[in-house]
This record gives C-alpha cells, structure tokens and sequence, in this order.
C-alpha cells in the first residue's frame, strides 16, 4: 500500500481513535500513518452486526413459540454463546443447554436465576417476565 | 502514582505493548516491526472445526501472547508472567508492581472494555494493555491501538482482567524482569532467528490448514461456501475474513505490511540487498488480501454474488499464496552474514 492510498473512510471507530497503518512512501520506504478507517472493513463490521440482530431477532421469536426460554434471548443479547454463558455462570454447558428449555427454565430457583441476573445486567423479576426491548 | 512512561500507539495491541515495555526497561532501538518479526508474528491459520462469534476461525497473525515471549527471549530478556484464581491478589501484584516502578501488560477482554466503541465490543480476550499508574480509583491505561492514554476504574480493570471464554485472560499480567542491555549483535542474532522461524511456521508446518497451505485450504473452502452456506451466511463469513485482515491490529493487508516494514528495518542490521527485495513482495502480498477484500466487499454488500464472483475470490487467495510462499522460499535462500 502506498501512503497516499491509506483509506480516510470515518468509522465507527474513527471517531474515537486514529489507527495507525504502515505503508511505503514515494521512496519506496516503509512509514506510518494514520487512518480514520476503510469502508469495505466498516461495511464487514455491519454484515456482523446484522446477524447479531438476525440472532436476537430470530431467538425472540423461539422465546414467543415456546419453543426456547428467555435466557437465550438475553444470551444473544449480549453477544454470548453457551460455553460463554456457562463461564460466566458457573454452570456448565451441558447445564446452561437445559435451562433454555422453556420446561426446565420454568422449575429454576431465583438463585439460579439469579446467577444469569448478574450475567446478563439484569434482575430476576425481568428474566421471568420478559420484555423484549 | 503515576509512572514515567512514554505511551506509543501501534497498529497491533501485542506488537505495542512489546515495544513500549521494551523500551521503557532500556531497549531503545526496539520498534513495532522489529518486535513483530523478531517474535515471528506473521502467521495463517483457518480452524475448520471452531466458531468464532459464529464465523470461521481465521487469524493472520502467530497465537496471542507468542510475540512478547519470543522477542524478549531471543533478546535475552527474561520475563515474568502470572495468572490468577483470585481477583485480590491479581490486583495486589499489579499494585505492587506499579509501586516498584514497573508498568505491567495486561491481556484483557474487550467486551467490557469501556473506551472501544460499542460496535467493536465482542468477546474477544486477546486484547493487550499497558497499566502504568493509579489515581484515586482510576487505572492508567496505554492501549497501544489508542491514540491517547486513557484510564479505567479498578471495578472496570478487574472485569477486563477477568474476562470469560476463549483465551480467558485469567487476570494475567505480564513484564521483562529486569533492565537490561541488548546489544546490536544480539538484535542483528535476533532478528535471523525470528526470520528462520517465520519460515519453518509458514513453509514447514504440518497439516493443511496453516501457513501457505491453510490459505490454499481457505481458497478452496470459499469455492464451496455459495453452495454450502446459502449466500447469506457466504457473504458473513467473507466478511468475517475481512475483519480478521483488515480490522484494528493488524496495520492493513493481514499484518503483511508490518513484516514489510520488519524486512526494512532488518537491512540495517544486516545489509544484504535480497531483504529490501523480498520487503517488496510482503508490501504486493499485502495489496493482494486488500484487492481480495474489495471483492469480498462486493460480494457481502449484494452488489457480486454469483458462484464466478467467488471462484474470482479463490483464485486472489490461491494467487496470495504462491506470492507469499516464494518470499518465504527466497527468505529461506538469504546467504547471511553472521
């Protein structure tokens, strides 16, 4: 890359910090510079963001079914999966797995829920009477 | 209690942190591509059987945390590295540390890392920082990718410290032992050793999924992926590749330009005119994964999508590697001096 290409596209993360990128000069010597961000990287970093919401989306929809319990709405939520879930909880996987049924979820103590509470920013009243926002 | 500490922004978080410790304990002459070739950073592996934020596992760079320890140990440094169960004495260490004068690298998870902006925070724990000081509640922080110094609460540390999942930081912290004198011999020895190695990871390693045959492997894998995947999971997985080359860290084109820049700086202390040479074929490797990426782009954005758009893509990867493969060959054939 030559300097005078270094992309200036402002980014998400432009605003807040330059990022230095090395590129060679007319010379033909290596240098640094600073660039505000590059459009086809901002763009990739959407195309994660709309699967983020794809997820939550479709996992809001599993909760109204029935066919899911509200911790996984609140997993994606926060951009968990279950083996990070379970590190955070202390449960383990296979635990963490179980509680999503809507069946087992129902039959959990408020100490257990408790424990997801803390995770996932929230209380226990909020994780049983879910409201999607 | 704030340390006399020079904070240097980098393009990649481990890369800094190396340099800045490095030269606070003596080593002037260390630079970031000095410490990137030196601890044999550049690196290509595709993971087929593990997710990353539910994509492919793709890094262009060696496993975290290889980069201080190689550089410091080719160097003759020695260094010291803990991990903690419990959080109070992570924090009393770290205390203890900045008590003595010492500025201390922290491995760190970004979800919670407050300064990043939102649409950077995933779980990802192989982030690097720099504590240098403490006033009142407050951290000092230099975060080599940040322009600026910046400062987290001892509640926000601790959490970044213990972030869970993959590469759990596991409140690990990290610095050179003592201050040392590193002479340009041992730079010059150094800097052959990380070259050498960079060969053997990228030419020699066994399987098919690292170094130039994991790109070869990636090639083929993204032939499939229209197929495979639908083109809507394609197009994220493209995209999850791009950001893995191009994102914060890795100073453009996948960290090619960085070893480029390493290649450079090499020919200083050992004047053979093939290094500045095969600099040239990083720099054109690295403006190929940025052609690459402008055509992943066309493809995740909607504007390419057939199955030619993506066999258009395979062949720039296949293309990559046999450039990158013959400098790492020609690398291999330098005649060096010492």
């Amino acid at each position: 890359m030559k300097k005078d290409e270094i992309p200036h596209d402002l980014g998400a993360l432009g605003k807040i910090t330059k990022e230095v990128c090395y590129a060679v000069d007319e010379s033909g010597k290596y240098t640094t510079a600073l660039s505000e961000g590059w459009e086809v990287k901002a763009t990739a970093l959407d195309v994660a963001w709309n699967d983020v919401e794809g997820r939550i989306a479709d996992a809001k929809q599993r909760v109204l079914n029935n066919e899911a319990s509200p911790l996984l709405f609140l997993m994606e939520v926060k951009l968990m999966d279950i083996p990070i879930v379970a590190a955070y909880t202390g449960f383990w996987k296979w635990q963490v797995k179980r509680h999503m049924q809507p069946s087992v979820f129902k039959k959990l103590s408020d100490k257990k829920l408790q424990r997801y509470a803390d995770v996932f920013e929230t209380t226990v009243d909020n994780i049983k009477n879910l409201k999607f926002q | 209690m704030k340390l006399d500490f020079q904070h240097i922004q980098a393009a990649h978080c481990e890369n800094g942190v190396t340099t800045s410790l490095l030269r606070h304990n003596g080593i002037e002459k260390i630079t970031e591509p000095l410490a990137f070739g030196i601890g044999s950073g550049l690196f290509y592996i595709y993971i087929p059987f593990m997710k990353i934020n539910n994509g492919p596992a793709i890094a262009f760079r060696t496993q975290p945390g290889l980069i201080f320890k190689r550089t410091c140990k080719s160097l003759g440094i020695q260094i010291i590295r803990k991990k903690f169960s419990s959080k109070e004495e992570a924090q009393k260490v770290l205390e203890d540390c900045l008590r003595a004068g010492q500025p201390v690298g922290c491995q760190v998870g970004v979800y919670y890392l407050t300064y990043f902006p939102k649409e950077y925070r995933f779980h990802f724990n192989a982030h690097n920082i720099i504590v240098f000081g403490k006033e009142g509640d407050d951290y000092l922080v230099s975060d080599p990718v940040m322009e600026q110094t910046t400062s987290l609460s001892s509640y926000e540390l601790e959490r970044v410290r213990f972030a869970k999942g993959a590469f759990a930081p596991k409140g690990q912290l990290y610095y050179p032992k003592e201050r040392v004198h590193v002479t340009d011999d041992q730079i010059k020895k150094a800097i052959r050793t990380g070259i050498k190695r960079n060969i053997r990871d990228m030419l020699y390693i066994p399987g098919n999924i690292a170094g130039i045959r994991g790109i070869k492997y990636t090639a083929n894998k993204i032939r499939k992926w229209k197929d495979k995947l639908g083109p809507q999971k394609a197009g994220s997985y493209l995209a999850q590749l791009v950001r893995m080359q191009e994102e914060i860290g890795t100073g453009g084109g996948g960290f090619r330009f960085i070893y480029g820049a390493f290649l450079q700086q090499a020919y200083a202390y050992h004047p053979i005119d093939a290094l500045p040479e095969i600099s040239k074929k990083f720099t054109q490797t690295g403006d190929l994964w940025r052609t690459a990426a402008v055509q992943a782009a066309g493809i995740y954005k909607g504007r390419l999508g057939s199955q030619a758009d993506f066999n258009t893509m395979s062949d720039y990867l296949l293309e990559i590697a046999e450039l990158e493969k013959q400098a790492f060959v020609d690398l291999s054939k330098v005649k060096w001096n010492t």
